[in-house]
């Protein structure tokens, strides 16, 4: 057993694990924070994926001990109170989801996307980045527009800040 | 229709919850003092099982307890069932061994459980689970259905020699014959409809909690029809009577018809947690999911197509054999038959159809209903024999199925079918106009100068929805009537509860559902919810799958909200002394039409609940349910066009365009519809392209992973044009024929028609990845 001390959506915590528990075990078992999931065993799916020290890392592949020190935001961790992050309500409004279980991944794949590209994107570029996230339920017609949609909504909301 | 009635792309309720992690999935849910199940599953495709040791095991820290399938026989829980009945041309009944939850004996597949860890934490039982030795003795494996029916080959099932299920017919052989015999040419296909996993995104899980005191079990399971999952649990497993077994659905991360089944794992989850007297849960992995959850579609197929002088279809001739798998699945047996089979004269005046259907047993997964179940079968075969004709008969492709179509509806097929309506002439208009069909031998020629080899392909699909009326499928061999419940509940200060035995895993019901409230009573969604999912809270339901929820589930709500409207215009109509007849409903209020008088809905639920001033005799309260029974399947038509270039260097495939003209009748929420398009059109393609579960000779899976597995991801694929055109459904009253199932149904014939056009080869299997295009072009 190990006790990881970090910081997840913005408070401090510290969790003793055993040595193999997973980043996602720690936030979904130990924090109760289970809008991240879990859809694949081998890295491929990203369901699992959380930000980082500002990147969007696959909490599956990685043991929580790695995340010793680190600035961990997760799904529940976007919205400002009431007022959803700008994918999240670009996600909603171009009903980029369906069953909803790859969404929290998606979503964190995606903010982290428009930041590398500093929004400069297009539909082959958010395509291509997406490889990463699987979804069975939307085709990923209307994920690749929220994207989009996002990447212009993130640019006004980061010039009003 | 109002901002949020039907027809409004009104955005969904339910996302709010989703997309900020507040999702209530199986694998999100804790009960006190729960223990958790390790599957020890079998890595051979056929073995005996001698004996299994799990001494060293019970030792370990936290572990509970470690069951065998010996001890569910002990325990008189039954084997799992096949509900749907089907009887052999010679008369005889199926031929199907026992499949029990974790197997005493004989294991038939790699995954099949033979025993499970229970224990404190996920990781100890699967610490514990290395340490439980099981002692095979391997068997013989057989893997090919055409391996499996020649004589000598491994044997699964005593009850089924030759390993054969059934031999099936339907249609008229005699005339099909003579159709034949008559034929100015015939056009001859083999086709194999390669095996898929599902992979619906969250994996399987059940959590089982028995009350000991009250002798009562709740199960919360990631099922699409939790009503039904009660019932066979109870009826045929023994394990509980129906009252003393509530089975939650919450959440669910999709389904695709890998979720109607009943599974070992929530059985033996149940009977575990009696016998340890503690909560268990099991979540799935993926590499389990890939192992247990029944796989689609593995047909293989001959087929013969007669035309006359006219290239006017006479006649249609099947054999099919079908692989089930190792065991029988829960409706296994209606897919390659009844789902299949009667769906085989596609769009077209086909005077005479006979198709033979072998069901056969291999040592692979069981096979059973994945989205579209039977009907992408036959759509594909069809819709790739089409193809075929027209470049034998040297006529344009789309040309030649118009020349067939039916036009005049109802229309009576030689297999079963009736179809209500469509117009199959306005899908490929629309679809052809959208792609440019016309400009498409100057768009080749463009790129043949480039070096790539453009091609176009046509699919027009037609489906059978709705499975039902009861009635039909009960004469079919089902084990179920396939109705659907409703119940409507006015709460006295006016908001609704609607009660549905339908189950929303992604089809967005809490929202559509609400929409058909809104544009009736003109009360905003908001003040509408939708409850589902929970067999102590809505009496009965059959489920989702099929594409039934909008045309059976959203009538029988119609049905009972067409009861509180009744009633409730009693109440305004005494309320405002005038006549019944002359209340009329808009905005939420109840008006005496051509006056200013008027109730507010709230208000009339509010003197339906205080009762001080009803009509005379009159019963308190404002509740209503319904059941509904359609009077016929709902046949969802249209066409879908691909068009996509080839590298002839490397074999890749690449989209330049894919577009969809979808007849389903009248639209609830078109922003939906859309959605369930895009992914059913994915799952499409990504047959057509990239899946493909795989055995090797021994049974051994070799595409048990995502590693492994080529799952469509987002570079894959296009984005979609789509249209929509409009027959509506006469067969319920909101002209609903049912959208979910039509893309996967549709898409992958148009993608190999298109590849196949483009590379000059007509036979090509799927997936057409770019190592066996490029072979193609190269065969001699």
């Amino acid at each position: 057993m190990s006790t990881v001390k970090l910081t997840v959506n913005g408070k401090a915590v510290a969790v003793d694990v055993e040595d193999r528990t997973l980043l996602v075990h720690l936030l979904r078992d130990h924090l109760n924070l289970t809008g991240t999931h879990v859809g694949c065993d081998t890295s491929q799916c990203g369901a699992c994926v959380v930000h980082m020290d500002g990147r969007a890392v696959k909490s599956c592949t990685m043991l929580a001990g790695q995340a010793d020190g680190a600035n961990v935001t997760t799904i529940e961790g976007i919205a400002k109170g009431d007022e959803l992050h700008p994918m999240q309500a670009a996600f909603r409004d171009n009903h980029g989801l369906q069953c909803g279980y790859c969404t929290p991944g998606m979503i964190m794949s995606a903010i982290d996307i428009v930041h590398r590209y500093g929004g400069q994107l297009d539909e082959a570029t958010v395509r291509h980045e997406l490889e990463g996230n699987i979804c069975r339920c939307t085709g990923y017609h209307n994920i690749v527009k929220a994207v989009l949609d996002a990447a212009g909504r993130m640019k006004v909301s980061q010039a009003a800040e | 229709m109002g901002v949020e009635g039907i027809g409004a792309r009104v955005v969904r309720k339910e996302d709010k919850r989703f997309i900020t992690g507040k999702g209530r999935y199986v694998d999100d849910i804790k009960l006190l003092g729960m223990t958790h199940a390790h599957f020890i599953r079998s890595p051979h495709a056929h073995a005996k099982v001698k004996g299994i040791d799990s001494s060293a095991a019970l030792k370990m820290p936290g572990v509970v307890a470690v069951l065998t399938g010996q001890q569910l026989v002990d325990d008189k829980v039954g084997n799992l069932i096949c509900g749907w009945a089907i009887t052999s041309k010679d008369g005889s009944p199926m031929k199907m061994g026992a499949w029990p939850a974790m197997a005493p004996e004989t294991v038939r597949f790699v995954g099949q459980a033979v025993a499970v860890v229970i224990a404190d934490s996920k990781n100890l039982a699967r610490d514990a689970a290395e340490a439980v030795v099981v002692d095979y003795e391997e068997l013989p494996a057989v893997a090919d259905v055409h391996a499996a029916i020649k004589a000598g080959a491994p044997q699964l099932h005593p009850e089924a020699p030759g390993n054969q299920v059934y031999d099936w017919v339907i249609g008229d052989e005699g005339a099909t014959d003579a159709a034949f015999a008559k034929a100015a040419n015939v056009v001859k296909l083999d086709v194999t409809n390669n095996r898929l996993a599902p992979n619906a995104m969250e994996p399987r899980a059940a959590i089982a909690d028995y009350d000991a005191a009250e002798e009562h079990f709740t199960l919360y399971t990631t099922s699409q029809n939790p009503h039904v999952a009660r019932l066979v649990l109870s009826a045929f497993y023994n394990i509980a009577p129906e009252h003393k077994l509530r089975v939650i659905a919450p959440d669910v991360g999709g389904g695709f018809g890998s979720k109607i089944f009943i599974y070992p794992e929530e059985m033996v989850a149940l009977w575990a947690s009696k016998k340890v007297g503690r909560p268990v849960k099991w979540t799935g992995d993926r590499t389990e999911a890939f192992l247990t959850d029944a796989h689609g579609r593995d047909h293989v197929t001959h087929a013969e197509m007669a035309f006359d002088a006219n290239n006017k279809i006479t006649g249609f001739k099947v054999k099919t054999y079908a692989n089930f798998g190792a065991y029988m699945s829960l409706f296994s047996s209606s897919v390659p038959t009844y789902l299949y089979a009667t769906l085989l004269s596609g769009q077209y005046n086909i005077p005479a159809i006979h198709a033979e259907v072998i069901g056969v047993y291999t040592n692979t997964t069981p096979v059973d209903a994945y989205r579209g179940a039977g009907r992408p079968e036959a759509s594909y075969l069809i819709e790739r024999l089409m193809e075929t004709a027209a470049r034998q008969l040297k006529v344009d492709p789309a040309a030649l199925r118009r020349a067939n179509f039916i036009t005049q509806f109802p229309h009576q097929t030689p297999v079963i079918m009736a179809y209500d309506t469509g117009d199959f002439n306005a899908s490929l208009d629309a679809a052809m106009k959208a792609i440019d069909y016309a400009g498409f031998a100057a768009r080749k020629a463009q790129a043949k100068s480039q070096g790539k080899l453009r091609g176009i392909g046509v699919s027009c699909y037609i489906e059978a929805c709705g499975i039902a009326p009861s009635k039909a499928v009960g004469s079919l061999g089902a084990g179920v009537g396939l109705w659907e419940s409703a119940e409507v509940r006015v709460n006295p200060v006016g908001t609704i509860e609607i009660l549905t035995g339908s189950h929303s895993h992604g089809q967005g019901h809490e929202t559509t559902f609400c929409q058909l409230v809104a544009d009736r009573l003109g009360v905003p969604i908001s003040q509408v919810s939708i409850v589902h999912g929970d067999t102590d809270k809505v009496q009965f339901g059959m489920g989702t799958y099929g594409s039934r929820s909008a045309a059976v589930g959203l009538t029988a709500i119609l049905k009972a909200m067409e009861k509180v409207e009744s009633k409730a215009k009693k109440i305004a109509a005494h309320a405002l002394e005038a006549s019944e007849a002359d209340i009329v409903i808009e905005n939420g209020e109840f008006k005496v039409t051509g006056t200013d008088k008027a109730i507010a809905f709230p208000m009339v639920a509010l003197a339906a609940y205080t009762a001080h001033n009803l009509p005379d005799g009159m019963e308190p309260g404002l509740k209503e349910s319904a059941f509904y029974d359609p009077t016929n399947f709902t046949f969802p038509a249209g066409t879908y066009i691909c068009e996509l270039e080839v590298d002839p260097g490397t074999g890749k495939t690449s989209f330049v365009n894919f577009v969809a003209a979808d007849d389903f009748g009248r639209l609830i929420n078109p922003m939906i519809v859309e959605g369930q398009v895009h992914g059913g059109l994915v799952q499409g393609i990504g047959q057509a392209l990239l899946e493909h579960a795989i055995y090797d000779v021994n049974g051994q899976p070799v595409t048990a992973s995502f590693m492994d597995y080529a799952m469509p991801r987002a570079d894959d694929v296009p984005s979609f044009n789509l249209s929509h055109t409009t027959t509506l459904c006469p067969g319920n009253p909101l002209g609903i024929k049912g959208c979910g199932e039509a893309g996967a149904i549709g898409a992958s014939a148009a993608v190999i028609n298109a590849i196949t056009d483009a590379i000059g080869k007509n036979n090509l299997e799927m997936p057409a990845t770019p190592d066996r295009v490029w072979r193609t072009i190269n065969a001699a």
